[in-house]
């Protein structure tokens, strides 16, 4: 596509980087058909073809961001459908990146809008808090009718009802291999799911402790930074993303790894993009070595190959395999979760339009209830089509999201993984053989 | 830089009440603020671009019609857009129209596999309705490249085909029945579920009409069981002509390939870098797919090994399993995202008789020489439907023009040996005043009485297919409405 930028507007690298991104579009509507909002709304403004269009225009007249503008960007999931879809490769993760960055720089939200998104920022990315806020809301859903505004409401529906301790496996500390040491990989534990679930971590420790992995968990880890990128705020995901760059490296002091581990798949797709977001910094070769090191645990394991299977419990159960974003469109991981499961002796099935997002995304169903929820419904109805005695998924919003519209039981793919190899029975399966 | 008539000022000037009056009729799907019109300035011809006075976004065909009465009352031009796929500027509006668009008018009204027939709403895509009934074993056969994305009214307006309508024929072939809303919001039916209807063939006259007679907001449509397997080749050849020459002895033999589809070296070249589908690096290659049952398709890759062997090919690869098959196909589909990275494309849409392709390969070769622009031929070559693709660089000034005048060149030359300016994309803004070049006055005052029959005044998609001082009396003669120049 033409683009129109002054030669002062290309010496800016963000700017020079979105204007590459936009000339490799052709405006073929392809990513239309493949995109969430756009299935739900009808519209070319929520279409990924038509936020391009309205970044290009935003950006090419340096004008601040309108009203309209910011609507139809912050309808974006960042789900990446339309980078799986796009025939011609346009990097639209970049591309909306820069536009978030523009608009939270330029465009003044109303204070509504600001204090909601304040405190996100302040509470989820810190597992204390976030148990705080969490027991909160939970006190707080009898009078949820009283809030005056739905994504207060969409908070206090999305806590769960009940709170895990703390698991002290998520302090900093090192797990020797089970048997013959194969691999030394640190394990990059989350932030807000060490609040809302502690079995996802200690099933992949276990689980990667019997496929042979040394496993590291970095001293006092914080938040990837992913949070606050999706919502334009650059400088304050950098600082996180800084230390998080600092504390897995840390890990390498006492020998080289062999891979980062992450089993929250919106947490990867930023984690493994660290070396364009640091291209132009001090720590450029760190964040490149981060990136690079940087697997998802279903990818990891595919290659290393699974413990051998232990029980005979759950074998041959139904599982509906669902596909989040972030693994299949952002980090491009669509064959691994299902073929470990299968290996594992699980029957895998998968949803009808398994491409379309659940409506989770990060905070987007806190900060877009009525579009998250459509998402939810549509994706529960087709998961339920498939007779699953069982859900499984990578990456926890998913599963939340999921798990408060069903009531078949949702676990992560590692839970499931760990309990064929050996681990205990996942909470909350029932009856299942 | 193409031509757009003036806007008609009594329109801008009626803007509020006009979008007011929008309003009234359908409650939540207008779209009027300049910053959101902007983007449905242009479809997949991103050259051409102008924002329209308003967009409606109806879910229903009672709704269409309200519109479109409404519109015609205030004398109010229309553009119907469907995905805004169109690669010739179909859905490009006017700076006085009002857009209607299909993209909510997605629902799947009726599926008889015992009439082997499908109702939809036209703003469906193409691939969305052989999804439809693929549990069913049944599929819809035309099949654009856009096929992911386009609507079914697009599709419909335009006549597309695809790499498979070789065998089944383009849209005309494959529709049964419309449902249509004329330009005063009239809403009529044509057509019937055989196929048959009494009295004149209006549903022919209407497919391929560019939505310049009415907007079809539902569509009746053969479905076909799907065949019981299919088997593409890959064949190989050293030159582009000896490829030509090869796909029109394979027709002349008689045999029926689903598909032949052409590609040469820059397009081969440009797709193994992006897409790394393992093409063998030759000046031209064929994927000819054949299909039945497993019996049926050795018999019909046996002949056409045969020959392909008089043409000398470098290679002939046939697929010996799912897997190699789509990796066949892989390079072919990801032929046009692979062309952007090469630069800005126009993408052509000529046809030409079989037997002329080497000839006409050899002279866009020339051309593309003369012009210092490169050519990459990628085109449905069963059919002799080609799509030259023009590479230019759209932030050069001066560039688009060369390609634009280097395309026009190509298209006479479709013209000239017997061919026409457009095998699927349809006329739209692109080929619009080339249409001198293919036919007489007579001939186009002829069409242009037909539209006069649908819209006598010319308020639907008038810019398009006729050149503007052709069609400009007519478009002049709308009561109410400021001359333009042309």
């Amino acid at each position: 596509m033409q683009t129109n930028f002054t030669p002062e507007q290309l010496k800016d690298p963000a700017t020079a980087r979105s204007n590459q991104i936009l000339r490799t579009c052709v405006h073929c509507g392809f990513c239309t058909a493949t995109c969430p909002t756009y299935q739900v709304l009808g519209d070319e403004l929520d279409s990924p073809r038509g936020r391009i269009y309205l970044i290009k225009d935003m950006l090419e007249a340096g004008r601040p961001a309108d009203e309209k503008t910011v609507k139809h960007i912050d309808r974006c999931l960042s789900c990446l459908a339309c980078m799986t879809t796009c025939p011609s490769g346009v990097h639209y993760m970049h591309l909306v990146d820069h536009a978030r960055a523009h608009i939270e720089a330029t465009y003044r939200r109303p204070w509504r809008d600001r204090a909601l998104r304040w405190l996100l920022k302040q509470v989820i990315p810190h597992p204390g808090r976030f148990r705080l806020a969490l027991a909160g809301a939970k006190l707080a859903r009898p009078f949820a009718r009283l809030m005056p505004d739905a994504r207060l409401r969409a908070m206090l529906a999305m806590a769960p009802k009940t709170i895990p301790p703390v698991s002290r496996n998520d302090d900093g500390q090192t797990f020797p291999a089970i048997g013959e040491r194969r691999a030394r990989v640190a394990l990059m534990i989350g932030c807000a799911q060490r609040a809302l679930n502690t079995e996802i971590n200690d099933a992949t420790i276990r689980l990667l402790r019997r496929a042979g992995c040394e496993v590291v968990i970095p001293e006092k880890f914080g938040c990837c930074g992913a949070l606050t990128l999706h919502m334009g705020q650059q400088d304050d995901a950098k600082t996180r993303a800084r230390d998080s760059i600092a504390r897995l490296l840390a890990a390498e002091r006492d020998g080289a790894l062999d891979a980062i581990i992450i089993n929250t798949s919106g947490c990867g797709t930023t984690v493994k993009d660290y070396g364009h977001l640091f291209e132009n910094d001090d720590i450029a070769a760190e964040a490149a070595r981060v990136s690079g090191l940087t697997r998802d645990v279903t990818e990891f394991l595919e290659g290393l190959g699974l413990p051998d299977r232990a029980r005979t419990e759950g074998q041959g159960a139904r599982v509906a395999y669902h596909s989040a974003c972030s693994l299949q469109h952002g980090q491009q991981i669509k064959s691994a979760p299902g073929t470990l499961l299968t290996r594992a002796g699980f029957r895998i099935v998968e949803p009808a339009d398994p491409h379309l997002c659940c409506g989770s995304a990060g905070t987007y169903n806190l900060l877009q209830p009525e579009l998250s929820s459509e998402l939810k419904r549509r994706k529960v109805a087709t998961l339920e089509a498939t007779s699953p005695q069982i859900i499984a998924a990578g990456n926890i919003g998913c599963m939340m999201q999921i798990g408060g519209a069903t009531d078949v039981p949702v676990v992560h793919t590692v839970q499931l993984l760990d309990w064929a190899t050996g681990g205990p029975r996942p909470d909350g399966l029932g009856a299942i053989a | 830089m193409m031509q757009m008539p003036e806007p008609d000022a009594s329109v801008l000037s009626r803007r509020e009440a006009i979008v007011a009056a929008l309003r009234d009729a359908v409650p939540g799907a207008v779209i009027d603020d300049p910053a959101e019109t902007r983007v449905y300035e242009c479809d997949a011809l991103s050259a051409y671009r102008c924002a329209p006075l308003a967009v409606v976004l109806p879910r229903t065909t009672d709704e269409v019609s309200r519109l479109m009465s409404l519109c015609h009352q205030h004398g109010v031009p229309v553009v119907p857009r469907g995905a805004g796929t169109s690669l010739a500027g179909g859905s490009m509006p006017t700076a006085d129209a009002v857009v209607i668009g299909l993209a909510r008018m997605t629902e799947v009204l009726e599926i008889a596999p015992g009439d082997r027939l499908i109702r939809v709403q036209s703003g469906r895509t193409n691939l969305s309705v052989s999804g439809a009934v693929d549990g069913q074993g049944f599929f819809y056969a035309p099949d654009p490249s856009s096929q992911l994305a386009c609507a079914i009214g697009g599709n419909i307006g335009m006549n597309s085909g695809g790499a498979h309508c070789l065998k089944y024929g383009v849209t005309t072939n494959n529709l049964l029945a419309v449902t249509m809303v004329l330009m005063d919001g009239t809403v009529v039916e044509l057509g019937g579920p055989m196929g048959e209807a009494g009295g004149l063939d209006l549903l022919g006259v209407v497919c391929g009409s560019e939505g310049q007679l009415g907007i079809v907001t539902e569509a009746t449509l053969r479905i076909l069981p799907k065949p019981p397997g299919a088997r593409p080749v890959l064949i190989a050849f050293d030159s582009s002509e000896t490829a030509g020459a090869c796909v029109a002895a394979i027709i002349r033999a008689g045999v029926l390939p689903v598909a032949i589809e052409f590609m040469d070296r820059p397009c081969i070249r440009a797709t193994e870098a992006h897409a790394h589908a393992g093409y063998p690096d030759c000046a031209a290659l064929l994927i000819v797919e054949v299909e039945g049952t497993a019996p049926e398709i050795d018999e019909q890759l046996a002949l056409i090994r045969d020959i392909a062997q008089g043409f000398d090919p470098v290679e002939f690869r046939e697929s010996g399993s799912e897997d190699e098959s789509r990796r066949i196909w892989l390079g072919r589909k990801s032929a046009f995202g692979a062309m952007g990275q090469l630069g800005d494309y126009i993408c052509l849409d000529g046809t030409i008789p079989v037997s002329a392709l080497p000839r006409v390969l050899a002279r866009i070769e020339e051309l593309s020489q003369d012009y210092g622009l490169s050519v990459a031929n990628v085109f449905h070559a069963g059919d002799g439907n080609m799509h030259p693709l023009i590479i230019h660089d759209a932030n050069t000034p001066g560039d688009l023009d060369r390609a634009e005048a280097l395309g026009a060149d190509i298209l006479r030359l479709c013209v000239e040996v017997g061919g026409c300016l457009t095998g699927e994309h349809g006329v739209g803004i692109e080929k619009r005043d080339l249409m001198t070049a293919q036919y007489t006055p007579a001939d186009l005052e002829a069409q242009m009485r037909v539209k006069d029959v649908f819209d006598p005044r010319w308020l639907l998609n008038a810019a398009k297919v006729f050149p503007l001082d052709v069609s400009a009396s007519r478009r002049n003669a709308r009561p109410n409405r400021g001359r333009d120049a042309a």
